[in-house]
């Protein structure tokens, strides 16, 4: 017996979310009596992997050959499930992020295994069952979800479990998955920017609605969050209109998250826009209607012109980070 | 060109959610139901990439009767025919199960679903589907081109996207940005009524999780209002009492 968690890395760095998910695996090892095996797939150097040791992997699987330095989600998903027939692991536990989304699955069929995918606390194991809740109806509901199978998967929500510290003392061992990637499939390009905070990941969020007007005042929530350390979103009928990008709508029908600090500016809070933001921490919101629906969810509210507040927000997040 | 669109049925995105029968059931008491958003989205692809003749578009759908009108809404908007497999959708693979056995021998060239349903954001039929079917399957694309007997896709990475080709056949799961919804015209509803709608019986498949309950968010607190002159103080607020920044 054994918990495999799956760490992402992008081009040998890990991201906050792998240290979510190994903190979240190592919990269930610890209550399980067991030990945690991380699996890491494709070029990434000892030191890099050492660091999961921090947070508690008591053995780290490094799957490093070069055929593997492009994501191909078959031979990863591969990968993750030889891992877990080697390490006869029960319980695999990956990041519900963008590439998780297409590897869980897969690792599921392969393992016959159910899986809770957008889980956002620990699963509850009273009475020998296993039970993980997970957000529904994006974001306005929890399901309770029992994983009925041998083999159980979890895909964890970024920004839902804290990084905890649990040092251990781990050994890496390099990993020969049985499978190459996928020839049907090739990658041409690959466009990063890595200076850019991703939006489910992220701890603050600045958001802009019709309220903003037009795109030409983009400038001013991109200099705020900038000021903050921010991802920027925005609500659907701004990326409707080509305003912004449509990977920024938030809301049922667009990302949901949970940063800590949610800021919504200009946007009026309509049920769809709350679905996807309502489990943020914290949730400011500049409007100049003080009848706005928004500020029925908001924790701080200003009552003002965005186009007047939010530049003079900037100067004192600036004033105060000195 | 054969292509497949997998459709759920989900609820009004204004619904209240409400539940019954000690928070065991989704309360659908007078919810009205539509078309997934993202598998309109796929659906809308669909339909254009075989516009002037250069195929057809089949829609599929695990779920008792009560989905009709939703079927009939995709047969509107243009696909070419329906089939409907009867069965309670209790679980992704359990989903995906269904669909995998009704494909196998039918050779799609291109298999479509919407991102994710808005019920249950599990994201997981097209990347199952994949599996079972040993077929590529690229999940949250936001741009799909056909080119001869390939597609390219865009599909979002972290920070970032990635651009690939896949040979077909191939499953795609369709995000915003891969095609705009289309709206049915009257001659769609019209003929929607007359175009086939296959019910088949469900196959045995293994069950492998189960909703045992449901819960609500809490409801949050009141709101503290600032005046627009009040940024500082905010700032101030944030850092001491929030403990956001
Ligand atoms: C099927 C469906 C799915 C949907 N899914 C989503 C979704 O996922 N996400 C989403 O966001 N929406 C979604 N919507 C749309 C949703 O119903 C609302 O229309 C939308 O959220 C409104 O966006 P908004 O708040 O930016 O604009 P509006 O509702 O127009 O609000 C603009 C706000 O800005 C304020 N304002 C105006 N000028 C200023 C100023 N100078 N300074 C400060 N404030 C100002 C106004 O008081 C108003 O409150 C969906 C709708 C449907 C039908």
């Amino acid at each position: 017996m054994a918990v495999l968690v799956y760490a992402e890395h992008v081009e040998g760095q890990f991201k906050k979310s792998a240290f979510e998910v190994v903190s979240y695996a190592k919990e269930i090892a610890r209550n399980g009596n067991t030990q945690l095996v991380a699996i890491c797939v494709g070029e990434i150097s000892d030191e890099a992997l050492g660091k999961l040791g921090a947070y508690g992997a008591d053995k780290v699987l490094a799957a490093r050959y070069a055929a593997l330095n492009t994501f191909s989600s078959s031979a990863y998903a591969s990968a993750i499930a030889d891992a877990a027939n080697r390490e006869n692991a029960d319980i695999i536990i990956l990041s519900n992020s963008f590439s998780g989304k297409g590897l869980a699955p897969a690792v599921s069929v392969k393992l016959n295994a159910g899986i809770v995918a957008g889980a956002i606390d620990l699963p509850k194991t009273e009475g020998g069952k296993f039970i993980v809740k997970k957000l529904a109806f994006s974001g306005k509901a929890f399901a309770w979800v029992e994983l009925l199978s041998a083999k159980k998967i979890i895909s964890l929500n970024p920004n839902s479990y804290r990084i905890v510290d649990s040092p251990t003392s781990t050994i890496i061992e390099s990993f020969e998955a049985n499978n190459t990637p996928d020839s049907k499939v090739s990658v041409k390009e690959v466009i990063r920017s890595t200076d850019k905070v991703s939006l489910p990941e992220a701890e603050i969020v600045v958001s802009g609605g019709r309220g903003l007007k037009g795109p030409e005042n983009w400038a001013i929530l991109e200099d705020l969050a900038a000021a903050l350390g921010a991802a920027t979103a925005c609500s659907k009928p701004v990326s409707d209109a080509g305003w912004r990008p449509h990977e920024e709508h938030v809301g049922q029908t667009g990302i949901v998250i949970s940063p800590n600090l949610y800021l919504a500016i200009g946007i009026s809070g309509a049920i769809q826009h709350l679905a996807g933001v309502s489990s943020s921490k914290t949730i400011v919101a500049i409007n100049k209607d003080p009848d706005a629906p928004i500020f029925k969810v908001a924790d701080y509210g200003i009552v003002g012109d965005a186009l007047e507040v939010v530049p003079k927000l900037t100067q004192a997040i600036k004033a105060f980070k000195g | 060109m054969k292509l497949l669109v997998c459709i759920s049925n989900v609820p009004d995105t204004t619904t209240k959610v409400t539940f019954t029968n000690n928070n065991t059931q989704f309360n659908t008491s007078g919810v009205q139901f539509i078309l997934n958003p993202y598998d309109e989205i796929a659906l809308s692809k669909a339909i254009e990439l075989t516009e002037g003749g250069n195929g057809t578009v089949t829609v599929i759908h695990v779920g008792d009767v009560a989905a009709e009108p939703t079927i009939r809404k995709a047969l509107a908007i243009g696909a070419d025919d329906a089939v409907r497999i009867n069965a309670e959708p209790h679980d992704a693979y359990f989903v995906a199960s269904q669909i995998a056995q009704y494909v196998k021998d039918k050779n799609f060239d291109l298999i479509l679903t919407g991102r994710e349903s808005i019920d249950y954001n599990n994201a997981l039929v097209a990347g199952m589907l994949g599996e079972m079917l040993q077929i590529p399957s690229v999940s949250i694309v936001k741009k799909l081109d056909l080119i001869g007997n390939e597609i390219v896709v865009e599909r979002e990475i972290e920070g970032g996207k990635e651009v690939l080709n896949v040979s077909l056949p191939a499953i795609v799961s369709c995000s915003e940005g891969v095609a705009e919804p289309k709206i049915p015209n009257m001659r769609g509803i019209m003929s929607a009524r007359s175009k086939p709608l296959e019910a088949i019986e469900a196959t045995e498949a293994g069950k492998l999780s189960n909703i045992v309950e449901y819960t609500t968010p809490e409801p949050r607190g009141s709101v503290k209002i600032l005046g627009a002159e009040e940024t500082e103080k905010l700032v101030e607020l944030l850092h001491t009492q929030a403990k956001v920044i």
